[in-house]
C-alpha cells in the first residue's frame, strides 16, 4: 500500500486533483475520486450468459443492479489467478453504476494538475484510449484514467 | 428556460387540454354558463400571462379569441358551429405557438391576420364589441407610449432580444374599456395566474415524474430485502424476528400498492383529445356523430397510457371515419341519424379493458374475404369456410392495411396492423368483433404496469432466469415416455405439441452455457411471440414470482436474449428473457407453428409466400430420388413420421397406414419409387382441414430459413416450380397435388392442369418473379 504514496512534490499554489488508485497487474492507476461511489471487497457477481468477456456480470448493491467490468480483461492484461483477491471499486457513471474489478485498491493520492504530463505517444492503443495523462511518482508511474472513456470502449467485440 | 416562462408552459398545457373538451362540450350544450366562464378564464390567464412575458403573437391571436368569448358570455353573439371552429382554430395556433416555445424559447414567425380577421369578424356581428374593437384599433396606434410595461419585462424575460419589441404592440393592456368585465384584466397578470393555480386545490400537488420513478424504484428494493427477511425467517422456527417481520411484510405491501397508485393516471387522460378530433371528423364529413366516455377514471400505470394514446385515436378516427355512416344512410337503415362511438375502460384482473364500440355499418365480413383472397393471404376454397370472426381477423394483417383505400374495408385496414403491434409491444392483445348493419367493436386489454411483472422462474446449466409470464402460453415436462415425441431433423428439433410441430429452442445452447449431464427430464416453456410459437427447453422450473424489472445497463443491453434484470428473495441477480430476442435469436420467429385450433383453416404455403414475399420462411428438404431436391414449406408440415414397412397396407390401389385410429394414404413423392424398397420409411404428413396425408420420401434432408421464390415453372405435375434454396435449385411440391391424387379426388385430378395454375399465381404474384 505503500507504494501508493506520491512523492513530496506538491507546491502550495497549484491546482490539486485527489485520485483514487488501484493495482493492475504491476501498474497502478487512478480515477478521479468524485466519481467513486465506494469500495467493495469481494463481492457474489451473477454473470450473464453471452456478455462481452470483460463483462463479469452483475452485483446487487443494496438492491441497484452494478455491472462489473474486469478492467484486466478490457485492458488486455493476463487474467488473474483463479484464487486472487479481487477488489471492485465501484463508479457512477451517467446515473449508472459500474464496478471496476482491480488487483489491489491504494490510497487516495492528491495531484497536483501541473505535474499531470500527457500519456506517452509510445502506449498501447488501447490503454491510450482511456489514459488521460501520467503522473511520475517515486515508486513507479501513475497512469490517470478517463472512466468516461473506458466505459466507451468497445466491449462487444472485445 | 427561465422559470417563469417554464410555469407559464406547464400550465397553459394543462389548461389547453381541458379546453378542447370544455369547447366541443359548449358547442353541444350552449346554455352551459358555467362552462363557457371557464373557457374564457383559460383563454384570458393566456392572454394575461403572454402579454406579461411579451410574447406578442400569443396575445394577439390570445385577444381575439377572448373578444369573441367574451360576447358569447354576454349574450350578445350565438354559439354556432362556424363561430366554435374559429375559436378551435385560434385555440390550435396558440397550442401550436407554445410548443415551439417549449422547444426554442422564442415564438416561431407566422402571420395569424388570417385568424384574427376571422375572429374580429365575428364581432362585428356584436355592435358593443365593435366599437370597442374600434377604440382598441386607435389605441394601438400610438407605439411609442405603450413601454412602461417593457420596462417591467426584462428582469423576467429569457429570451431578450424579443421582449421591447414584443411588449410594445400590445394591444389593450393599458387602455380602460368600457364594459365591466376588464377591471380584472389590468390587476396584474401574475395574480390571474396565482388565482388559477389556487383553484387547483389543496388536495393535489404536482410532483415530477422523476421522483415518483425513483420511488417506485426505491420501493421495489424494499420489497426485495423484505422478501429476503421473509425467507431467513421462515426458514428458521421460533424466530424471534417472526413478527416484526411480518408486520414489515404487511406494510411494504400496502406501501408498495400506494406508490404504484402514484405512478397511476386516469385513462381519461389520453382521451382528452378524441371529443375534439370526433367533433372535427364530424364537421367535414358532415355526419352527426356522438362519443360518449364511459370509465374515464379507470387508473393505469402513466406509461402504458403513453403507449395507447396513438392507438385509441386510431382506432376511433377509423370509428368516426370508417364506422359511422351519412346520416341519409343511417336514416334509411332505420338507425337513429346520430352515429355513437363508444369508449369504455374497466379493470378485468390485473388488467384493463378498453372497448371502442360504433353503432355504425359494420365491417362487411364477405369484402374482407374477397381481399384477403385477392391478396393472396388466404385461399379462395378455404376462405369460403372460414366462419366471419375468424375472417375478420386479416384486418390486422400488415398486407391488409396497405390496400387501395377506396373501399371501406380497406380504409378500415389502414394501420391496424400497427395498432396491434402496439398493443402487442406493452403485453396487451386486441380482438375486433363486427356485425354488419351493426357497428364494430373493438376490444383492447392491456396490464396495469410494466415496472413489476409476473415471471416464471427456470433454470438451466445451473443458472436461473425469469421469464415474463405474459409470454408463455403453456407448460410442458417431457419425461423418459414422451422423448418420443421429439423429432430431430438435422440438428433441428420439434416437439410433437397435440397437432403441431412446435420448433426447439435449447436455452442452454442458445446462451453458450456449459453443458452439463442430460437430463432424464426436463420442460418446455411454450412462448408464443406474435404469431409464432416455440418451446424453450430448461432443465427445472420454479415457480412464479412478481419481479421488479431493472434494465441491464449500457454495456450488455446489446444482448438480445435479455429484457432486463431483477433481483431475487434471496438476493442474487438473475437476467429476464426476452421471449421475442430469443425467438430472433433462434430463428423460429418467422416460423408460423400457429395454433392450429385457432386457424385450422390456414393458409397454405403459397397463400403465405406470397403475403410475406420478402420474410424468410422454413423450408423443409427431402431427397426423393430425383436430381433435385424438393422442398416443402415447413408451415405446411403437420409432422414427420418413419413407418415400418410392416405397418404399410395396400389396398384398392393405395398404400395406407393406420395412423391416430385412422387410415391415411401415403402416397410416394416420386412415381418411380418403390415403396418397399426402405424400413422404415420417412414420411412427412400433411394436414388439410380434414385430410390427411403421408408423403414417402426417400431421406429428410434438412430444415432451412430461405426465401421462396419461384424463378422459373415446372411442367412436371406435383411441382409449383423452382426456387433457389439454400444456394441450390431446388422443387417446390405442390402439396394439393398430392392430397388430391391420395383422396382419389376425380375432379382434382380432372383439372389437375388448370389446378395448378392459380397456385403458380398465388406464390408468384406479389414478388417480380422473372419465370424463364
Amino acid at each position: 500500500m505503500s507504494s501508493a504514496t506520491l512523492e513530496p512534490m506538491t507546491t502550495m499554489h497549484s491546482e490539486q486533483m485527489e485520485y483514487v488508485t488501484f493495482r493492475l497487474a504491476d501498474q497502478w492507476l487512478g480515477i478521479p475520486v468524485m466519481v467513486v461511489q465506494e469500495v467493495l471487497v469481494a463481492m457474489r457477481i451473477a454473470r450473464v450468459p453471452m456478455s462481452p468477456e470483460a463483462i463479469a456480470g452483475f452485483l446487487n448493491l443494496r438492491g441497484q443492479i452494478v455491472t462489473a467490468v474486469d478492467l484486466r480483461t478490457t485492458l488486455r492484461l493476463p487474467n488473474r489467478d483463479a484464487d486472487a483477491e479481487v477488489m471492485n471499486v465501484v463508479v457512477r457513471h451517467e446515473s449508472e453504476l459500474f464496478a471496476f474489478m482491480v488487483d489491489e485498491v491504494g490510497d487516495v493520492v492528491s495531484v497536483p494538475n501541473d505535474t499531470v504530463a500527457p500519456a506517452p505517444a509510445t502506449l498501447d492503443a488501447r490503454w491510450r484510449t482511456v489514459c488521460t495523462g501520467i503522473v511520475r511518482r517515486e515508486r513507479g508511474l501513475l497512469l490517470v484514467m478517463s472512466v468516461h472513456e473506458v466505459l466507451r470502449l468497445d466491449y462487444a467485440s472485445g | 428556460m427561465d422559470d417563469l416562462l417554464r410555469d407559464f408552459l406547464t400550465e397553459s398545457g394543462e389548461n389547453l387540454a381541458k379546453l378542447d373538451n370544455d369547447i366541443v362540450a359548449l358547442e353541444r350544450n350552449p346554455e352551459d354558463v358555467a362552462r363557457l366562464n371557464s373557457v374564457f378564464r383559460t383563454i384570458h390567464t393566456i392572454k394575461g400571462t403572454c402579454g406579461f412575458l411579451g410574447l406578442v403573437r400569443l396575445e394577439g391571436v390570445a385577444h381575439a379569441a377572448e373578444n369573441v368569448l367574451d360576447s358569447l358570455r354576454a349574450g350578445r353573439l350565438q354559439v354556432e358551429p362556424a363561430l366554435i371552429g374559429d375559436v378551435l382554430a385560434a385555440i390550435d395556433t396558440i397550442k401550436f405557438v407554445l410548443l415551439r416555445l417549449e422547444e426554442t424559447e422564442t415564438e416561431p414567425e407566422g402571420d395569424d391576420t388570417p385568424l384574427i380577421d376571422r375572429l374580429e369578424r365575428w364581432l362585428s356581428l356584436d355592435p358593443k364589441a365593435a366599437a370597442r374593437a374600434h377604440d382598441a384599433a386607435l389605441g394601438e396606434l400610438p407605439l411609442p407610449v405603450m413601454p412602461p410595461r417593457a420596462t417591467t419585462a426584462p428582469p423576467v424575460m429569457s429570451a431578450p432580444p424579443a421582449a421591447p419589441a414584443a411588449a410594445a404592440p400590445g394591444p389593450v393592456a393599458g387602455e380602460p374599456r368600457p364594459d365591466g368585465w376588464d377591471g380584472a384584466d389590468r390587476r396584474g397578470q401574475p395574480e390571474v395566474a396565482g388565482d388559477a393555480r389556487h383553484t387547483l386545490g389543496e388536495s393535489t400537488l404536482r410532483v415530477g415524474v422523476d421522483v415518483l420513478d425513483k420511488l417506485m424504484n426505491l420501493v421495489g428494493e424494499l420489497a426485495l430485502g423484505r422478501n429476503q427477511l421473509l425467507q431467513l425467517t421462515t426458514s428458521e422456527e421460533e424466530s424471534p424476528f417472526a413478527k416484526p417481520v411480518q408486520q414489515l411484510d404487511r406494510v411494504t405491501t400496502d406501501l408498495l400498492e400506494a406508490v404504484m397508485k402514484t405512478r397511476m393516471q386516469p385513462i381519461g387522460n389520453a382521451w382528452t383529445k378524441l371529443p375534439r378530433l370526433v367533433r372535427d371528423l364530424s364537421q367535414s364529413s358532415g355526419k352527426q356523430i356522438e362519443l360518449s366516455m364511459h370509465g374515464a377514471e379507470t387508473d393505469l400505470d402513466r406509461q402504458i397510457l403513453q403507449a395507447i394514446q396513438d392507438p385509441l385515436t386510431h382506432m376511433v378516427r377509423n370509428s368516426a371515419d370508417h364506422g359511422i355512416e351519412p346520416a341519409a344512410v343511417r336514416r334509411d337503415a332505420g338507425k337513429p341519424e346520430q352515429g355513437t362511438i363508444r369508449l369504455s375502460a374497466h379493470h378485468e384482473g390485473g388488467h384493463v379493458v378498453i372497448e371502442i364500440a360504433d353503432d355504425g355499418a359494420g365491417i362487411n365480413a364477405s369484402r374482407v374475404r374477397r381481399k384477403a383472397v385477392e391478396r393472396g393471404l388466404v385461399k379462395a376454397d378455404v376462405a369460403e369456410g372460414m366462419p366471419d370472426a375468424q375472417i375478420l381477423r386479416y384486418i390486422f394483417e400488415p398486407g391488409f392495411s396497405t390496400a387501395e383505400q377506396v373501399t371501406n374495408v380497406s380504409g378500415r385496414g389502414v394501420g391496424m396492423d400497427v395498432v396491434r403491434s402496439n398493443i402487442e409491444t406493452i403485453g396487451g392483445t386486441v380482438e375486433l368483433s363486427s356485425q354488419q348493419g351493426r357497428g364494430t367493436t373493438v376490444r383492447i386489454k392491456i396490464p396495469l404496469t410494466l415496472a413489476i411483472i409476473s415471471a416464471l422462474l427456470v433454470g438451466t446449466a445451473g443458472e436461473s432466469f425469469a421469464v415474463p409470464q405474459i409470454g408463455i402460453v403453456e407448460l410442458v415436462g417431457v419425461t423418459e415416455e414422451q422423448r418420443s415425441l421429439v423429432e430431430n431433423v438435422h440438428g433441428a428439433q420439434f416437439y410433437r405439441l397435440r397437432d403441431t410441430l412446435l420448433p426447439l429452442v435449447h436455452l442452454r445452447a442458445l446462451l453458450r452455457l456449459e453443458p452439463c449431464e442430460v437430463r432424464e427430464t426436463y420442460s418446455i416453456v411454450v412462448c408464443q411471440v406474435g404469431q409464432a410459437r416455440f418451446g424453450l427447453v430448461v432443465e427445472d422450473v420454479f415457480d412464479t414470482q412478481e419481479i421488479v424489472v431493472k434494465p441491464v445497463g449500457r454495456l450488455i443491453k446489446h444482448l438480445q436474449a435479455y429484457a432486463g434484470c431483477t433481483i431475487t428473495g434471496d438476493g442474487r441477480v438473475i437476467m429476464i428473457l426476452d421471449t421475442g430476442g430469443i425467438a430472433t435469436m433462434a430463428n423460429v420467429a418467422s416460423n408460423e407453428t400457429r395454433d392450429e385450433a385457432e386457424r385450422a383453416a390456414q393458409l397454405t404455403a403459397q397463400a403465405r409466400a406470397a403475403a410475406q414475399a420478402d420474410a424468410k420462411e422454413s423450408v423443409l428438404l427431402f431427397d426423393a430420388g430425383y436430381p433435385a431436391l424438393q422442398a416443402v414449406p415447413l408451415s405446411l408440415v403437420a409432422r414427420l413420421e418413419e413407418f415400418a414397412l410392416s405397418s404399410l397396407e395396400e389396398a384398392d390401389g393405395h398404400f395406407l397406414v393406420q395412423y391416430r385410429g385412422a387410415l391415411m394414404p401415403v402416397v410416394a413423392a416420386n412415381p418411380a419409387m418403390d415403396l418397399r424398397s426402405m424400413d422404415p420409411r420417412p414420411v412427412i404428413v400433411f394436414s388439410d382441414r380434414n385430410r390427411t396425408l403421408g408423403v414417402a420420401v426417400n431421406v429428410i434432408h434438412d430444415i432451412v430459413e430461405d426465401h421462396l421464390h419461384l424463378q422459373r415453372r415446372a411442367s412436371r405435375p406435383g411441382v409449383l416450380g423452382i426456387a433457389v434454396i439454400a444456394g441450390r435449385a431446388t422443387e417446390v411440391i405442390d402439396t394439393d397435388h398430392f392430397l388430391r391424387q391420395a383422396n382419389g379426388d376425380a375432379t382434382g385430378i380432372d383439372h389437375d392442369d388448370a389446378g395448378a395454375a392459380p397456385d403458380t399465381r398465388a406464390v408468384s404474384a406479389p414478388a417480380p418473379v422473372a419465370i424463364a
